[in-house]
């Protein structure tokens, strides 16, 4: 398996990312973290101006466990479809051999039986590192355009 | 041909407030006349935190009501609050919504604002002077004075905003009342604020629900699995329901737990006893000296705030109504000038429950978009029920109560006339 971290190796891992949570499989989804790895999901606004505050901001694949037990356990929502359409990343090495990578996404909501809406929209800021299993995520910090979000969040972009 | 037989459905049948007929939360006219009465009336209506606006000339966009207004630094360190509507041809011309200004400028005609509202100029007022001759222009009794941004009444209290239209709105103590000031003292009292960040959702849902909603003790022990589990509010817990003595404003006070089975938790589906958290820094509750018992206190100023201290996170939610079935809910997250760095990151990591994606606070908003469903499925005629712990409106020792949404109703009913 080729483990370098061109191009391709990112487009792809998007992709399968993208599979991963429209298919609902959120068991999977800390496999493309490290295991200490930041996820977090943060209003431009926010970002833009330095303040810290997230709507979901989580440390370590024990935290991601904690949303996913929160999802299919505990989060009280009407269920929905997602679907992410990721563009292609844009990617600079760093010196340290991982690289830092930008991605444009937007995601789509649809209830079952209902309108497809457009749920949120923004970039992913990342950080990966090349592994034997291939390149994962030390850092994704989903930064939205969408200020308002349309009530709440459930699942991870 | 008959027309369709329509009768307005707005009267209030049932005597007192343990019956909200449906039309309360989706007919149009009736919204109207809370707008009017109770966002444009004599109530202090939230804007902002001042930590939004440290120095000179920093100003930010928000609301009353439905109206954008204009929170903004005076050189004397004071707040203005100013409606964004031009006073020429009405243009809601101020588009940051943050920035730092030295003046306002209409971008249609150039009207130009001082930073208090005050019209400061407007091209070709005099006219404009052509072969000797003076064209055009102002009236010669045009008054600069009378032209000026609708500036309204402005109250600061312990780093908090607040703004009214209304020259009959009393002073924000006599407006809070005895019974609940001293929760806000608690909170607020000689503290310095830190802002953390804003979060904003927009709930398909009439804004009175959101009001409800923290007026309502019974649910969170029910509802929210966190809650219930992690002893964070459920009914084996000491707390205590105060109220305005309007029924306006209310304080849901209570103290953790440690959780666990209880005769609370038998046949309660969102109890779940196994569950333990993968990393509990999620929940890393660090009592600070100034809760003085209670872990947690919910506090509603009607119409527009909800003040939440939930262990160690705290934050404004300020209500902007947007039409009788929906209304964005705006999150601001603070902390105190004198945190440490571990607490500011408690903070945060604590706000993974609240707001739009939290744990426990996207519960609230999913369902107060049900309830408007089923409203609006039914029609006019239907009702919510509100009895738990009897018909009346008095303050309690404890939560399996739903008194606090009786007060707010016996006063919204008086209000409006119904």
């Amino acid at each position: 398996m080729n483990t370098a971290l061109d191009q391709a190796a990112i487009d792809r891992f998007n992709a399968r990312y993208a599979a991963c949570l429209d298919t609902g499989d959120f068991d999977a989804w800390p496999d493309f973290f490290l295991p200490d790895a930041t996820y977090k999901i943060i209003g431009r606004e926010n970002y833009d101006a330095g303040l810290p505050l997230c709507i979901l901001a989580l440390e370590g694949h024990g935290m991601l466990r904690d949303r996913i037990y929160g999802i299919k356990n505990t989060l009280y929502h009407a269920p929905y479809y997602q679907r992410h359409v990721i563009g292609t990343a844009l990617i600079e090495p760093e010196s340290d051999g991982g690289i830092t990578a930008q991605a444009n996404y937007a995601v789509f909501r649809t209830r079952p039986g209902g309108v497809s809406e457009v749920f949120n929209v923004g970039r992913y800021i990342d950080r990966f590192t090349a592994t034997p299993d291939g390149p994962k995520l030390a850092v994704r910090i989903c930064v939205f355009d969408s200020e308002m979000i349309l009530n709440s969040l459930i699942y991870p972009l | 041909m008959n027309a369709p037989h329509h009768v307005a459905q707005t009267r209030w049948t049932e005597p007192g407030s343990s019956r909200i007929p449906y039309w309360a939360y989706t007919d149009p006219d009736i919204y109207q006349r809370e707008l009017q009465h109770f966002f444009y009336g004599p109530h202090w209506c939230y804007v902002g935190l001042e930590a939004e606006l440290p120095a000179f000339g920093d100003y930010r966009l928000s609301f009353v009501g439905e109206r954008q207004v204009i929170v903004v630094r005076q050189r004397d360190g004071t707040i203005a609050v100013m409606e964004n509507r031009c006073a020429h041809r009405g243009v809601r011309f101020c588009q940051q919504q943050r920035g730092k200004a030295r003046s306002f400028v209409c971008p249609y005609h150039q009207w130009t604002y001082k930073l208090n509202g005050d019209l400061a100029g407007l091209p070709f007022r005099q006219g404009v002077e052509r072969d000797g001759e003076k064209q055009g222009g102002m009236p010669a009794d045009f008054d600069m004075q009378a032209h000026g941004l609708v500036k309204l009444r402005v109250a600061r209290y312990g780093g908090l905003i607040f703004a009214s239209f209304s020259d009959a709105t009393p002073s924000f103590e006599d407006y809070i009342g005895p019974a609940v000031m001293p929760w806000l003292d608690r909170i607020f009292k000689g503290r310095e604020l830190t802002l953390l960040g804003v979060n904003r959702q927009r709930i398909p849902g009439n804004w009175k629900l959101m009001m409800e909603n923290i007026k309502d003790p019974y649910h969170p022990g029910l509802l929210h699995t966190w809650f219930v589990t992690f002893g964070l509010w459920r009914a084996d817990q000491r707390s205590r329901m105060v109220m305005d003595e309007h029924g306006r404003h209310a304080v849901m006070i209570s103290q953790r737990n440690q959780g666990g089975a209880s005769s609370v938790t038998e046949g309660v589906t969102s109890f779940k006893a196994d569950m333990a958290l993968n990393d509990p820094r999620l929940l890393d509750v660090v009592p600070e000296p100034w809760w003085n018992g209670p872990s947690v206190t919910m506090i509603t100023l009607f119409p527009s705030l909800i003040i939440q201290q939930q262990v160690n996170s705290l934050s404004t939610r300020h209500i902007v109504p947007a039409g009788p079935g929906a209304f964005d809910f705006i999150w601001t997250h603070f902390g105190f000038k004198d945190d440490s760095e571990e607490m500011t990151q408690r903070r945060l990591r604590q706000a993974n429950l609240f707001g739009p994606a939290g744990f426990v606070s996207a519960d609230d908003g999913e369902v107060i978009e049900l309830s408007q469903d089923g409203f609006r499925q039914r029609g006019a005629d239907g009702s919510t029920l509100c009895e738990l712990d009897g018909r009346g409106v008095a303050p309690t020792e404890h939560m399996v109560t739903e008194t606090l949404i009786r007060g707010m109703y016996g006063y919204w009913r008086k209000e409006l006339g119904l």
